[in-house]
């Protein structure tokens, strides 16, 4: 490829900044994120909109940044997604298009994909018309991802699919999931793992949603059923999905910071947002609070605003070290378990200040009222994504170089390992 | 882990550790608990010489940064006294040598010329002792009288104060604040020494019975010197703090090594998992902890509109995970690590030091949230 010329950051951000300013509506103080809680078909507008929004950037050279242009993407930089960050803070965007769509469902057909695999997906998804879950955890393995049990049985030139999928975020008014699956029973079980391509809208796939704590409906769980998928399908080798699972779970655990996906900075503070917006944030809780003069209420701001510029700092001296080599892919894991202990610890110190508005408030009371679900929701920075149990076994093991864990079911033939009867979900199980 | 250091910032880093290392490895710091000024005189000329006091200097008065960026150059310095837990003035002859360099002119030309070629020590009095002991108050009062300036009060926990020959004293004039510059043995000056943790660094408190001292020794303006006073907090903090991550990285691998090592049970302790995941946390408050020491002497240097929150976010952070981080470590040693035969504990004691001068976790949350405020306020006129 010749070298070509690319847009300089500030040439770039100064379009962004032009085109956001004149298409994109600013995010009013009644803005509510993307887990907020709304009626389904107030949800499926929402998710429209998204895919209009995707269309528009695409429509005008800024949807995926950091992908290459022959797929659709701008071939820009880390730098030039930054600046597009910032440009486009306080504006709308297109949310439900970014995580897992964008990183790491796209960024693993981008790495492992075909061709033919490439040119076909990556543009539809840089439009917004494909949207992309990870058909990754199971009922029985979450956090031991290369447990899967979904069968992928090799029938001609395609593969019949049997299991049950979970955890798949908004995976009703999906198009796609990227599918880990287990086509050799016969070797340990990492070394019998093939990662498929599947239409989400099928008749052999039942889709269960689950209903969460506050009453979302957003996690889905999939019932596959001789579900067909021809071989051209499959992403990576046969029996080598564990190759394309390890960097699926880094883009997984270093999304919060992937150049790849645009970032919501301010709002609610959970992905280590802008200096400016968190303190706006938290100033506002104080006021509300009516504790702008108690000195324990302002050392709690003080802590949440350290969190927070910690998180984000974190973020960026990890990626300095890996871009200069100095540090492992595996540093991410540092990153994910700062989000989950940070964020917690966020969440417990705004419960705080809310006081008993947190838990009894007027019905028109957003602010507090959804302080007390939040603090219910707590430990979801810590579970999603990766639990925080394993970012500590990763950062010990592959960062630091300490002995792993005894694993009974490593150099053993995938079908001698021993797992629950129930298969693990059952919450009456009893040992 | 330092990235994107230039060849120059290399070699003081290089030249530093190396003299580190052969003038004051761990035995020699030992000794130096017995010495009341805890630090050879010669070994800091000796250190000076190679910039350790002339990177916040301005050229003119013998000074200059090996990089352009003189602060993140001494940020790597400081780093290097916490690897090493080494003793000395570093922090405090270099928030007078900035000090004084500002004012510009030739007022300063000499003690600059001591300061900078380590032939003397400066210190900056700036805290007080109870009830005035909170970050940032100042009781001291400098009043003028005839041409001269005569100052009342009393400073604590004044670093090498009794080794210092220049003392950098903040005081109160009416609303705002004053800074002068008096001589070591100036009629009423009282120094004393105090107790302290560290084996080598030196505290003390310095009484002012109405010494008085000519008008050429204030910097600035009277009432007016706030600005600076800010600026000397935010070099302190960030020297201060990234001092603090270099004790920690060098606890941080006793407590690696020593997990390797150490054998219970018939496995090393690097192989449980309730050990592993403890360590897991340390890197994780190491890591953020380089994050933000490296974003606060970046911000200083920079001037930046939010440098002052900053330094006390690395701080607050600091301050509370820091001491955390080195005793969990002392945990994991056990026995050993409570001993003064072992090396953890110099590194324990100048994080535990330098979590409470300049401001504790506490009290930079609540100057955060104030500084933010204020911004917000200042903002909102501007709209």
């Amino acid at each position: 490829m010749s070298v070509e010329e690319i847009e300089s950051v500030e040439q770039f951000r100064a379009r962004a900044r032009a085109w956001i300013r004149a298409n994109l509506q600013p995010i009013g103080s009644d803005h509510r994120g993307r887990m907020a809680l709304r009626p389904d078909d107030e949800e499926l507008a929402e998710v429209a909109e998204d895919r209009r929004l995707q269309r528009l950037l695409y429509d005008n050279g800024l949807a995926g940044i950091c992908f290459p242009k022959e797929y659709g993407g701008q071939g820009l930089t880390r730098a030039h997604a930054e600046a597009f960050d910032e440009e486009i803070d306080g504006y709308r965007f297109p949310e439900r298009v970014q995580v897992p769509n964008m990183t790491p469902c796209a960024t693993v057909i981008l790495e492992f994909g075909t061709e033919e695999q490439k040119l076909l997906h990556l543009p539809r998804i840089m439009r917004g018309e494909e949207l992309w879950m990870q058909f990754l955890s199971e009922p029985g393995s979450g956090s031991d991802v290369a447990g899967a049990k979904v069968s992928a049985v090799r029938d001609g030139d395609d593969w019949i699919l049997n299991g049950s999928k979970i955890w798949t975020t908004g995976a009703w008014w999906s198009d796609w999931g990227l599918c880990l699956a287990r086509t050799n029973w016969d070797v340990p079980k990492h070394r019998g793992l093939t990662v498929f391509m599947v239409p989400i809208h099928q008749d052999n796939i039942e889709i269960s949603r689950i209903e969460m704590l506050d009453g979302s409906k957003e996690f889905c769980q999939e019932f596959l059923t001789d579900v067909r998928v021809p071989d051209t399908d499959r992403i990576g080798g046969i029996d080598d999905g564990w190759t394309v699972t390890t960097r699926w779970l880094m883009h997984e655990r270093s999304f919060t910071s992937s150049p790849y996906a645009v970032h919501a900075l301010g709002g609610d503070g959970e992905l280590g947002p802008a200096a400016g917006e968190a303190a706006d944030h938290l100033l506002t809780l104080l006021d509300r609070s009516g504790r702008a003069d108690d000195p324990a209420a302002r050392e709690q701001i003080g802590e949440a605003y350290t969190l927070q510029i910690a998180m984000r700092e974190l973020n960026t001296r990890l990626h300095a070290l890996a871009g200069s080599g100095k540090g492992s892919d595996q540093l991410a894991s540092v990153g994910r378990l700062m989000h989950g202990v940070g964020a917690g610890r966020l969440m417990t110190i705004l419960f705080e200040l809310g006081g008993q508005d947190a838990v009894a408030s007027d019905a028109d009371d957003e602010l507090f009222s959804n302080l007390g679900t939040r603090f219910l929701l707590r430990q979801v920075a810590s579970i999603g994504g990766g639990t925080t149990e394993i970012a500590r076994n990763l950062i010990s093991e592959r960062v630091l170089g300490m002995p792993r864990e005894l694993a009974l079911d490593r150099n053993v033939p995938y079908r001698e390992v021993r797992s629950a009867p129930s298969g693990g979900s059952s919450a009456s199980r009893r040992s | 882990m330092k990235v994107g250091l230039t060849a120059d910032q290399e070699l003081l880093v290089g030249t530093t550790r190396k003299y580190l290392q052969d003038t004051v490895p761990s035995d020699v710091l030992r000794q130096l608990r017995d010495r009341p000024d805890g630090y050879d005189p010669d070994y800091w000329a000796a250190g000076a010489e190679l910039g350790w006091a002339a990177l916040l200097v301005a050229e003119e008065h013998g000074g200059g940064s090996v990089s352009g960026q003189g602060l993140r150059d001494l940020a790597l310095v400081a780093y290097e006294f916490g690897r090493h837990a080494s003793p000395g003035p570093l922090l405090t002859t270099n928030v007078v040598a900035e000090a004084l360099s500002r004012v510009g002119g030739d007022t300063y030309a000499q003690p600059l010329e001591e300061l900078v070629s380590g032939t003397a020590v400066g210190t900056w009095a700036y805290a007080e002792p109870t009830p005035h002991g909170g970050l940032g108050e100042v009781a001291t009062t400098a009043v003028a009288d005839g041409g001269d300036w005569v100052l009342t009060g009393e400073k604590v926990a004044v670093e090498h104060g009794a080794q210092a020959a220049y003392l950098l004293v903040t005081a109160r004039t009416g609303d705002g604040l004053t800074q002068l510059l008096v001589p070591a043995g100036t009629p009423g000056v009282t120094v004393t020494p105090q107790k302290t943790i560290d084996v080598s660094r030196r505290f003390a408190r310095v009484s002012l019975r109405e010494a008085r001292v000519p008008a050429s020794a204030l910097l600035g303006a009277a009432g007016a010197a706030a600005p600076e006073v800010e600026r000397q907090l935010r070099t302190a903090l960030v020297i201060q703090t990234a001092e603090m991550v270099g004790a920690l990285d060098r606890v941080f691998e006793l407590t690696m090594s020593w997990l390797s090592d150490r054998y219970s049970f018939g496995r090393p302790l690097a192989s449980y998992q309730a050990l592993k995941h403890r360590v897991a946390d340390q890197k994780m408050w190491l890591e953020t902890s380089h994050a933000l020491a490296d974003a606060a002497a970046l911000a200083v240097q920079e001037d930046d509109e939010r440098a002052g929150e900053l330094v006390s976010v690395a701080k607050s952070y600091l301050a509370q995970y820091g001491p955390e981080l080195c005793q969990d470590s002392v945990q994991l040693h056990g026995g050993i690590g409570v001993t003064y035969e072992h090396d953890l504990h110099l590194y324990l004691r100048r994080v535990v030091l330098s979590s409470a001068l300049f401001g504790t976790a506490r009290e930079h949350r609540l100057r955060i949230t104030s500084l933010l405020e204020s911004r917000n306020s200042a903002r909102k006129v501007q709209a």
